[in-house]
């Protein structure tokens, strides 16, 4: 369980090296933006500048040609994947809480599906916090979060469950023989076509209006908030 | 990473943020590479008034590269004041090297130095890298 005192180690074994080794995978399945960050990149004037947090395999950074996107994952494997995607936009390695973003200079920003893998609620204010810093005075900044209440989908979470989880995450690949030559593969099923491997994230997993609150904690006003598909969202400022 | 990304970075520590010497991060060791981009004049026009115009002088300063005029070209530096023709405005060579010079000059291999801290973060195949070793944190 999280809220230890070494909260960045946790996550850094229960999210980012999760997220380094499964980056082609994952990438390979997250290709289809969100309606609601999707509309929100497409609502900016062109020439407009903004940050996505956590851009993972990039996959906001074409909704909008006629934005700049500083765009950052704390996976460099994710951000190599981005990279080479979207030339258009910039990416980088960065980690959500030590952005290396000047302050307030920017028209906007998204954090998609992030911030729910901080361990704390401390943490999670925080990363709230420095995606605020960055923003210009008028400037607005999106937030989505998976949500508590998901009971239409396969998982079937609802209010009153615990909201601090590990999903996992299972990848099938070939064998490559000649790679697995002369190393002690500790998996059961050596000699199989396929391996499959499970890996475990971490997510806290937000009820109805704790993303608000958290938005405020960390100082920001709410502009708009919503529900779309097993994920809050919110739009603020500072 | 691009001329256009670096007037808009800055040392990732705490420690650094309050302090003016941690903008613009300099560039070392820099390999540049020119990739090519669309050219949208519009863009650049709307971009204008949030550089740093300063901070981008430095740095075209200290990669050895044309010198840029004073201050931040206007608006109507970037279109040629045509006649009453109903063709749209044509931009100015003015506009043509923002562009060369913001968004397809591209630091691909080097490093960017924090003149607060001292700390060195690498560019690799065009990717900056601003995660921090524990004891900077
Ligand atoms: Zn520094």
């Amino acid at each position: 369980m999280p809220g230890g005192e070494n909260d960045e180690s946790y996550e850094q074994e229960h999210v980012h090296d999760v997220y380094e080794q499964i980056a082609e995978h994952f990438s390979s399945t997250r290709y289809k933006p969100w309606p609601t960050p999707h509309s929100f990149l497409l609502s900016l004037p062109p020439g407009s500048i903004g940050l996505d947090v956590g851009c993972g395999n990039g996959k906001y950074l074409s909704s909008n040609p006629s934005l700049f996107i500083l765009a950052s994952d704390r996976s460099a494997n994710l951000a190599a994947i981005a990279a080479s995607n979207y030339p258009r936009q910039e990416v980088s390695v960065a980690d959500g809480l030590r952005l290396p973003y000047t302050d307030g200079r920017f028209d906007f920003a998204i954090s998609v599906a992030v911030v729910h893998h901080f361990s704390t609620r401390e943490r999670r204010v925080a990363a709230i916090e420095s995606v605020l810093s960055c923003l210009r005075e008028g400037g607005r900044g999106l937030v989505v979060v998976w949500a508590l209440e998901q009971e239409s989908s396969r998982r079937g979470w609802g209010e009153g469950d615990e909201q601090d989880v590990m999903v996992p995450w299972v990848t099938r690949k070939r064998k490559d023989r000649s790679r697995d030559q002369g190393r002690g593969s500790g998996e059961a099923d050596v000699g199989e076509k396929e391996t499959e491997k499970t890996f475990n994230r971490y997510y806290h997993l937000y009820r109805k209006g704790e993303l608000e609150e958290e938005a405020v904690e960390a100082g920001g006003k709410v502009l708009e908030s919503g529900y779309e598909k097993d994920n809050w969202w919110t739009i603020i400022s500072r | 990473m691009k001329l256009l990304t670096l007037n808009f970075v800055s040392c990732a520590r705490k420690a650094c943020k309050s302090s003016t010497s941690s903008f613009p991060l300099h560039p070392r060791d820099a390999e540049l590479e020119l990739v090519e981009m669309e050219f949208n004049p519009q863009f650049l026009q709307n971009m204008l008034p949030k550089l740093e115009w300063e901070a981008l002088q430095i740095i075209c300063n200290e990669l050895a590269l044309p010198t840029l005029p004073s201050s931040t070209p206007a608006a109507s530096d970037l279109f040629e004041s045509g006649g009453e023709g109903s063709s749209p405005a044509q931009p100015t060579q003015v506009a043509r090297d923002l562009h060369k010079l913001l968004l397809e000059t591209t630091i691909r291999e080097g490093l960017l130095v924090c003149s607060n801290c001292g700390h060195e973060y690498a560019i690799k195949e065009g990717i900056a890298n601003f995660l921090l070793p524990p004891h900077l944190v």
